[in-house]
């Protein structure tokens, strides 16, 4: 990744219209993505974006960058080619809950085990939209939608769960509208080597509006979220007095600084580094209203991605063997000869 | 043919080494063209081993080979019984040979069990070598003989029986040399072996190198391996007096370096020389499945040549991932067998509308569902051709024999890159597991393989131009400037690639897409005829039946001077050009197949007015040349 940042974000758009629904949270997350590019600076020959099926799906099109529309829920395993096959490639998945989670749940899961360099954003709005309005994975139990006319009697995936338990060393979370914090994680995403998922809590204007509402609208989003910061105290609300303590029973607890004996000391530093999950998981599990719902990088563990020990692994072998061609190849081994 | 010779049982009391060096060679010996030997045993008696020794050895001496292992399914299946018998059946000639074998001429039958599982497959009259030692009451009933006498319960009174105290004489040689007992036993395959070098005459000296390299960190078991290799050998010039022996003059073969090279490894070679040729990397992204992992465990092993190879989560995966590595410029392949083609069948169908190259090597094996994994069977022929949804057309091929897989994957890779299209390789476990000697090629002599690559600026490019002869688009390796494209699974627009859901342009591009296929006829041999074009049979098979088909014509002439054609198959979509010239004018054309008649329908789909007639077999069994024979013969005579 170069540091001069000689790229627009308009060097990643394409002149094709964009079709997602007037007021889809989609159209903020491509911006971001475009956004977080550009300030990298990566060159657009370099970027291949992959996808699945779905309406975020569309997303490569979008982009003036190399792209493929895949199926459904596989776009981890074309992605995974795509970055072991050239790893100088700057790769990004853009995937939704439905793809991700369900029909791509095992592709999902073992790109994180193996930890291949590919930026995953997960466009979260718990419902399916190009199906027209079907539940999803991370629907809450009771949610009504077509397939669930009586409300699911199924408990959803928590994504940063889920990732954390299949060894996750990058998860982030952010919010479609909030774009100046989509930038930020998803740089830091992009920094990271290994797998890097990105849950954008994304709303769909039509069949699934203001889901996330509770949380993102502008008058409780302060009191209702917290942004973390790696080595920071982890404080939040519009007072900036509220934080984040361990109650005796080990779990998250809010407290408000300078109430019940709480004091700026109490407040937990976040260390979004440490290899020990227990923390990240915490957080990110917390869920309004019992707790603020975490924003910001939960965990960038440094480690060494799939692609990196493949070829350190092919380097070293190739430095030790002495079969370097194809004919040395057939020529090795019970070979005899004829006259 | 069969030798009427010595029907006699040898019972040997005495310690046999003392008088070895006393006698001379019998001169009781058999003169054979081609021979067929059977090693069987236990899964842990070392068959495999035994057997693919004897064979190197006869190819060295100069015999043409081929060989197939029978294994059970079970890795480690009950000891001493019928399902827990692993066999090693290999076809020695003077003369070529393209089985390996339907009959046994020898037997070798370590156990009840692998007498009793393999006595019916021995040739009437030929010779069974077993180990007394262990034909005791108890082996005797695991295996299922419900008398003492597994001869005469098996009928077995008119062949060459050497019961060999193998197991004793094993102990006896090796009771000095301070190995533990397991360790003794384990050599009871070189002293059958021994004994079978004896039989046919084969020198030791390449197994001995081969033991002394193999075993080259444990001297002691090197030191056992020959002794008993030896005496195993030397028990033979005892018996000789009572016991025939037999000769195979070496073949002709054509001067150059030769190795054994079973099916799958061939592909895995194959696939490399294609990529040299082509000058792209290989990446194979594949899941485990019998009869296919070695494919790529052996592409695994060849990080040496920068081969890449992902073992996926699963079989989806793994074609996707040979996806993405096709879209990003390397040569992608996935290997799989029956039931991992039916999962991949989407990406394929992704693959085809995307035009990208990928080979997808499906290894048949008995279905459906999991069905037979160890057998083989040709049953997934309409599958590879039809197993997807829409309009899907791609590439079918296949194998037919275990050393030209090389060439057919070669070829695969070369269609799918010059092409940009997804190909099938159909090979079985037949030829998977089958080895015949190999004349190692210089790669001067293989075409070169282009990938298409575009003709004009970045600015001027479209993904989906076409050359106009091909229809072939070009190809851009990911990271290149100025070519930037996005494609998918959606339908595009003939030129641009733009998702498309104009109803003129789908009708175009799926003609298209089917016209670009078609056209690769005129890249492929036209179909030629073997055996007796002026036949009034025309025998028609594809695939991994070619060696049993092609003996079947040849010895139906050589034996009874009748003549039958063959056309044998290896391109299956597109068909060579001249397929209906090939099919017309004959009497009768009889489709054999290891399967219900897919190809016969799939030639009755596309030539209609010739009438075929279908001769299968769905037992996991390749055909016989025996039933061949007779099958076609009566056709002839009706």
């Amino acid at each position: 990744m170069s540091e001069n940042c000689e790229f627009k974000y308009t060097d990643y758009k394409n002149d094709l219209r964009v079709r997602w629904c007037p007021g889809c949270g989609d159209h903020a997350i491509l911006n971001a993505v475009q956004k977080a590019m550009a300030s990298l600076g990566v060159e657009p020959h370099n970027v291949a974006v992959i996808s699945g099926i779905g309406c975020s799906s569309r997303f490569p099109y979008y982009m003036n960058t190399y792209g493929f529309h895949t199926i459904h829920g596989r776009a981890s395993a074309v992605a995974s080619g795509v970055k072991v096959a050239n790893p100088n490639l700057h790769v990004w998945q853009i995937t939704g809950d439905g793809d991700a989670l369900a029909i791509g749940g095992n592709h999902f899961i073992h790109l994180i085990r193996r930890n291949i360099d590919i930026n995953v954003i997960l466009f979260n709005n718990q419902i399916y939209g190009l199906t027209k309005g079907q539940y999803s994975p991370t629907s809450k139990r009771g949610f009504i939608s077509k397939t669930s006319p009586f409300g699911t009697v199924e408990d959803p995936f928590r994504p940063g769960q889920l990732a954390l338990g299949a060894r996750s060393q990058f998860f982030a979370r952010t919010i479609d509208k909030e774009i100046k914090l989509s930038v930020a994680v998803m740089e830091e995403a992009a920094k990271h080597r290994g797998a890097s998922i990105v849950e954008v809590l994304q709303n769909c204007v039509i069949y699934n509006d203001n889901t996330h509402e509770a949380i993102t609208d502008k008058k409780h989003k302060a009191d209702r979220t917290i942004i973390l910061k790696h080595g920071e105290k982890m404080i939040f609300g519009a007072e900036k007095n509220k934080g984040l303590v361990m109650d005796e029973d080990h779990n998250l607890k809010a407290v408000t600084i300078g109430e019940a004996g709480y004091t700026l000391e109490d407040i937990l530093v976040h260390d979004a580094e440490s290899y020990h999950v227990s923390m990240h998981r915490k957080l990110s599990n917390m869920e309004y209203p019992e707790l603020p719902v975490a924003l910001g990088v939960i965990r960038s563990v440094k480690g060494v991605s799939y692609d990196e020990s493949v070829n350190d692994q092919l380097e070293q072998i190739q430095a030790q063997t002495s079969v370097h061609t194809f004919e040395e190849l057939v020529n090795s081994g019970d070979v005899w000869e004829v006259k | 043919m069969l030798p009427l010779l010595a029907l006699k049982e040898i019972h040997i009391g005495f310690n046999p080494l003392k008088f070895a060096k006393h006698m001379a060679r019998s001169s009781k010996i058999i003169e054979r063209d081609e021979v067929v030997v059977r090693f069987s045993g236990d899964s842990g008696d070392g068959m495999q081993l035994s057997g693919s020794l004897f064979s190197n050895a006869s190819a060295i001496f100069g015999n043409d080979i081929s060989t197939f292992p029978d294994y059970p399914a079970e890795i480690r299946a009950p000891q001493g019984t019928i399902g827990g018998v692993s066999g090693f059946q290999v076809h020695l000639g003077r003369t070529e040979v393209y089985t390996p074998g339907d009959y046994a001429d020898v037997l070798v039958a370590m156990n009840p069990a692998a007498l009793k599982a393999n006595g019916k497959w021995v040739k009437h009259g030929g010779t069974i070598i077993m180990d007394v030692d262990s034909f005791d009451e108890k082996g005797m009933r695991k295996a299922g003989y419900v008398s003492d006498d597994p001869i005469v319960e098996d009928k077995l009174g008119d062949y060459n029986i050497i019961k060999a105290p193998i197991t004793a004489l094993t102990k006896e040689s090796l009771k000095d040399m301070g190995l533990d007992n397991k360790s003794i036993l384990r050599s009871k395959n070189m002293y059958a072996l021994g004994l079978v070098y004896w039989l046919f005459d084969r020198p030791l000296e390449h197994t001995n190198k081969y033991i002394k390299k193999k075993f080259a960190k444990n001297p002691a078991i090197v030191e056992a391996n020959l002794k008993v290799l030896k005496e195993g050998f030397d028990y033979g010039v005892i018996i000789q007096a009572v016991t025939p022996s037999y000769h195979i003059n070496p073949a002709s073969i054509k001067p150059g370096k030769y190795r054994n090279l079973n099916g799958n490894t061939a592909v895995a070679w194959g696939l490399i020389a294609a990529a040299q040729k082509a000058n792209l990397e290989l990446f194979l992204g594949s899941y485990p499945i019998t009869p296919a992992t070695e494919i790529m465990q052996e592409l695994s092993a060849r990080k040496d040549l920068g081969v890449k190879v992902f073992q996926a989560e699963d079989e989806i995966a793994g074609i996707c991932t040979a996806i993405g590595a096709s879209f990003a410029g390397d040569m992608a392949v996935t290997s799989t067998s029956g039931p991992g083609l039916a999962l991949k069948g989407e990406a394929i169908g992704l693959a085809v509308i995307a035009e990208l190259p990928l080979v997808i090597v499906n290894v048949q094996r008995g279905g459906p569902s999991t069905g037979l994994p160890t057998k083989t069977e040709q049953s997934d022929l309409m599958q590879a051709l039809h197993g997807r949804n829409g309009e899907s057309p791609c590439v079918v091929m296949a194998a037919s024999s275990p050393i030209n897989c090389f060439e057919y994957a070669f070829y695969a890779a070369k269609i799918a890159v010059e092409h940009m299209t997804p190909v099938i390789l159909l090979t079985d476990g037949f030829l998977a597991n089958g080895t015949q000697p190999w004349r190692i090629p210089d790669l001067k002599d293989y075409p070169e393989i282009k990938a298409v690559r575009p003709t004009v600026a970045g600015k001027d490019w479209l993904p989906y131009m076409r050359d106009p002869e091909t229809l072939v688009r070009s190809w851009v390796k990911l990271g290149t400037p100025d070519y930037m494209h996005r494609i998918g699974g959606l339908e595009k627009d003939e030129e641009s690639g733009a998702v498309s859901y104009d109803a003129q342009n789908h009708e175009k591009m799926v003609q298209t897409r089917a016209d670009k296929i078609k056209k690769i006829e005129d890249f492929i041999p036209e179909q030629d005829i073997l055996g007796h074009a002026d036949s009034d049979l025309l025998v028609v098979g594809w695939g991994g039946t070619f060696g049993h088909l092609y003996t079947a014509v040849e010895e139906l002439y050589s034996e009874s001077k009748i003549k039958v054609a063959l056309a044998h198959f290896n391109y299956i979509n597109p068909l060579p050009k001249n397929t209906y010239d090939v099919l017309k004018g004959y009497k009768k054309i009889v489709v054999c197949e290891l399967n219900m008649g897919q190809f016969a329908n799939h030639l009755r789909m596309t030539f209609p007015e010739i009438p075929y007639l279908q001769y299968n077999k769905v037992q996991g069994l390749p055909f016989t040349v025996v039933e061949l024979k007779a099958h076609f013969t009566k056709l002839l005579e009706e």
